[in-house]
This record gives structure tokens, sequence and C-alpha cells, in this order.
């Protein structure tokens, strides 16, 4: 019986000719990653537990990404104490200030992550590093510590399931359409505790960016990782940026799969997952009418520059409405530079948006842009739930970076061919 | 061991947004996070509830962030066990890590809120005065986190020995 791309890695990391789904399995970790919010829980436990130091420098990461820059006093203090551990234990990778960025794509960018690594991280969206054909996965603050100290982690090997797609996109369609179909298919829990493997043409034609998207909201169906099969793009992607060696794993032919369902992504349009399910899927076009007060464009799903680029495609020229406040949110300095340079904030500005820094903020309803009671977002972030992004009795209806540039403009639910 | 409370009822996909809110992460105090314990669906809910008494949902119970915050939460108020058709895999992960038992059993149709129920933990047998349950077993791996007391001092043990 074969192995999928996922069962090699976890085999790999412990030392294991082969695994198979269901069995506990304990893995070396490549990485662990914690976060302003999850690091300062973790750091307690590393406390408790008494160790003289974490397992390898090197390999534990630090991004104050979420609360920052420090909205209040206490997150302030969490981002110092970070800080001052960092310090005393020799860890260099940690990410505050003018370095830093959105964590899901600071690392890949930072070369942090390549093809073959097994990354833990408390953050439930570390599954995003499966698009460079890595296993990746969220857990807690505790987890984590355990693996900061020891450099190994228990985990159950996840049963696969397999999304091939065919065909060719739609017009302004993105991996973020893709993904927001798939988890309107088979649900938040439709891929519990599974990993979401991806392939076939449609995949090999997506940018790296519309990869790591997908991956990202792997989780918004209940997955332990996404994970996409290693190409050309991924190889370019990587050669730019790493600092470590790649190894790339393959699936099978005869690997074994709890489902394998075809997509054919040429009848994919453009989605919106309305309140207060990423499940709740809709096309953009059932949704025009629908008054939204503030747009957020950035986010460790829709951050990146080719995010910006569609985006800025369609705001040049334009008006955002006045009654929608319109946050530009570019995931990483780099990606901020470059959006500088290309010319899209002088668009962006034109057009009436804030551009912030880098940073969470929004996303979980922490900062930088909270909604009021009654209030109605478009995000192209990656949770809806109730309450997500500030007051419970606010929404937010989730997208990709064209219909929510489109809705910008328009002030109601829009697809960008109507401001066009 | 044995456990008797009074049931809470909540339905699916309960998300930790909902348990406890991202405006209060920045702390780490469980009093402060136990407070504000299901507020955007619940508000108040801290008030509520007794130490002892019991959550019962239905599917895919804690979906959304890794926030270990989530079952810290849930812990302040006094609450020892949470019963639901299905849980999302990290909280999964983390309530075992701090404590929380969880078991996989589907009452939650059959039973009201305010039911005193009975649960054996170790056999998984759940009694209410109209139903008798059995839960799926906790993993093996589990039982064996949890009779160590916990992942940390599971930890502790391999570093002393």
């Amino acid at each position: 019986m074969g192995m999928t791309v996922t069962e090699k890695i976890l085999a790999a990391h412990a030392d294991k000719k082969s695994v198979e789904p269901g069995e506990i399995i304990e893995a070396r970790i490549d990485l662990a990653l914690a976060n302003d919010i999850t690091a300062p829980l973790s750091l307690e436990e590393f406390e408790k537990v008494g160790a003289k130091g974490v397992f390898d420098p090197e390999k534990v990461v630090f991004v104050l990404d979420h609360f920052t820059p420090n909205k209040d006093i206490l997150s302030a203090g969490n981002c110092k104490k970070i800080r001052e551990f960092s310090k005393q234990y020799g860890i260099t990778h940690c990410y505050e200030g003018g370095n830093c960025g959105i964590e899901h794509v600071l690392l890949p960018e930072e070369g942090l992550v390549v093809a073959g690594d097994l990354v833990i991280g408390a953050d439930s969206h570390t599954c995003t590093y499966g698009a460079l054909g890595a296993f990746s996965t969220g857990m807690g603050s505790t987890d984590v510590t355990y693996g900061m100290v020891t450099g190994h982690i228990w985990l159950k090997v996840p049963e696969s399931i397999k999304f091939h797609c065919t065909g060719t996109w739609q017009k302004w369609a993105t991996g973020k359409d893709l993904v927001l179909y798939i988890i309107g298919m088979i649900g938040v829990d439709g891929a519990l505790y599974a990993a979401m493997e991806f392939d076939g043409e449609a995949i090999s034609a997506l940018s790296m960016d519309s990869r790591f998207a997908i991956a990202n909201m792997a989780i918004e169906a209940g997955a332990k990782n996404g994970i996409f099969k290693v190409d050309d793009k991924t190889i370019a992607y990587m050669k730019e940026r790493q600092k470590k060696p790649y190894t790339i794993y393959e699936s099978d032919p005869d690997a074994r799969y709890q489902h394998i369902h075809e997509i054919n992504v040429s009848t994919i349009g453009l989605k919106v997952a309305c309140p207060s399910l990423p499940s709740n899927v809709k096309d953009a076009v059932e949704l025009k009418g629908i008054d939204i007060d503030q747009v957020v464009i950035g986010s460790c799903t829709n951050g990146r520059i080719e995010d910006f680029e569609m985006a800025a495609g369609i705001l040049k020229g334009k008006k955002v409405a006045s009654s929608t406040r319109t946050i530009i949110i570019p995931a990483t300095p780099k990606i901020y530079k470059e959006a500088l340079m290309r010319g899209y904030f002088e668009i962006f500005l034109d057009a009436g948006c804030i551009i912030s820094p880098p940073t969470c903020g929004p996303c979980l309803g922490g900062h930088m842009g909270i909604l009021a009671k009654g209030e109605r977002a478009v995000a192209t972030t990656n949770r809806n739930f109730i309450g997500r992004m500030g007051h419970p009795e606010s929404e937010v209806y989730l997208a990709g970076p064209a219909v929510a540039a489109a809705t910008a403009i328009k002030g109601s639910i829009a697809h960008p061919e109507e401001v066009l | 061991m044995k456990l008797t409370g009074r049931v809470w009822k909540f339905g699916d996909n309960i998300d930790t947004d909902i348990i406890i809110p991202a405006q209060y992460l920045a702390n780490t105090d469980p009093k402060v996070l136990g407070s504000h314990c299901m507020e955007p669906l619940s508000p108040g809910f801290h008030e509520k509830v007794k130490p002892g008494d019991i959550i019962v949902a239905g599917y895919n119970f804690g979906c959304g962030s890794s926030r270990e915050h989530a079952p810290i939460a849930i812990s302040a108020l006094g609450i020892p066990l949470i019963i639901a058709k299905t849980f999302a895999r990290i909280f999964y992960r983390n309530a075992f890590n701090k404590g929380l038992a969880l078991l996989e059993a589907d009452i939650m149709d059959h039973i009201e809120e305010g039911d005193e129920i009975e649960i054996d933990l170790a056999s998984g047998l759940i009694k209410c005065h109209k139903i008798e349950k059995q839960a799926k077993p906790i993993p093996p791996f589990m039982v064996e986190l949890i009779d160590a007391g916990g992942l940390i001092n599971y930890l502790k043990k391999q570093l002393e020995a």
C-alpha cells in the first residue's frame, strides 16, 4: 500500500518506514512557532516545566503580530515578556517592529519553512505552509511548549482527503474562491482531523499566493493540515528565499484516501461566505445590495502581493464609497514595500483607503478596525464567526480581493464587473 | 471517577470566538477569562453557571483558533467536563492538556438544559433520568497523558528521568 505525502513526511520525522492513519507517533519538529497571544501561555508552561532551554534556538520562532503595534498595556507587557525570553534563551527569530509581519506570510517569505518540513505553531492557521509541500499544523500553547523543549511532538496520523482540481479558472477567481467553494461543499467539519491534499491541472495553474490562501483555510474545514504537490513554482519560490535545504515528498499512485473529490474550477465564480460560518457560501452575485460599512483587504489568507495587485487593478481611478471604510493591510514589510514600489499605495490613497501596518488586528476583532453593533464588513480574512471582528451583533462576509475591492467602491456587496 | 452535574446546552460549531472573544486574549488570568466565557452567545454565563456544571453540545465544539484561553476560561468556571457529538481537533488537544475532560457522545438531543446527569469518566457511561448513553472511549494515549497529570507533568517526568 502506498503512502500519501502527509504520511511520508510524518513517517520520515518519526524515523519510520511507513505510518498509517490513526497511528500515534512521536515526531521530530523542524520549527515551533508562537505569537504574541499564544506565546505568553507557552512561556508560563515553560516555567512550570523548569527546562534549561529550548531544543534549538534557531528552530523556535516568535512573531508578535496579533495585537501589535501594541494595542494596550497588557499587550505591550506580553510582547516585552516574549522579547526578554528570546534574549535569555538566544532565540534569534523573534519578530516585532519593522521586521515583523503576519506570521504565516512572514515565515515562508523569510525562507524559514521549506518543503518536507514538519512545523507546529500555536496558531490555527499554521496549516498555511502546506502550500510549500510541508506538513504544518496548529496546536495550543502547551503543545508548543512541549515542542520547544523537546524538539518532538505527539501526532495522530490523519486520514487524507484528496481534492483533484481540473478545468480553467474564471476571470477574477483565485484560490480563495476555490477554498470557500470547498468549505461550502464539505462543511466546517468536513475534513475534521484529516489532511486535505490538493492537486490537478487547476492547482498547477495557481500562483503560490493563491495556494497559500487555500492551505491557510484548511482549518476552516476542520482539517489538521492542507498540502500541495511541489512543482516548479514551489521550487522557484523556495530558491529565492530558503535558508535550508528542502525535501520533496510525493503521494504514491496507490496511496489511500478517505475520499477523492473531483472539482472542475471552470464552474467556480466569485464566492462569499456569509455570516456566521465559513461554510455559509454563496455566489457574490446573489448578494447584491447588502450594504457594507467596512472592507478589509489583508490577513494571513489574502494579504499578499497578488491580492493587492488585484485590488489596485479594480480601485485604480475610482473612489471607495463614503459609507465604507476600506482598510488595506499588507501582511509583511516586504509586501508593503513592493506594493508601494508598484504604485498601489497611490491608487489606494487616491481611492480613499486606509493603509495599515502589517498586523492581524481586525481579523480577530483585536484592533485597527473593530465593528460596532449592527455594522457589516466584507473581509478577505478567514473567519466570520459571531462577533469575530467586533460587536456580537456585527457581521463579517468573507471574500477574495476582487469582491472586496468592488464592494468598497459600490458600498454594498458587488462583483468587479459592476464597477468596471 | 464519577461526576454529577447540571447541564448547559450549546449548539453545533461553538467556536473559540464565542468561548472567549479575542478582545480578552491579552489577559492570561483564568478568572478574567472565565468572566467572559461564552459572552457573545450567553452574556453573564459566568454568573449563571456553578462549579460542577457540565456543558453539552453538538458537532465540532471548539472550532476556530488555537487559543488555549478557551479551555482555561471554561475550567475557570469550575466546569469539569464537556460532552459533545464531536470536537474540533486543536480544542481537543488543548482541553486534555489543560485538564478539562471531554467525552464524545450524542446526548444533545435527548436532554434538556438544567437536567442533572451522572457520568462515569472511566467507563464513559452517561446517565440521566431519561437516557443512558455510552460515550466513545478516550483514546489510550490521551488516558496515558491524563494519568501522568497532563502534558506538562508528562514532560517534567521525562526531563527528570
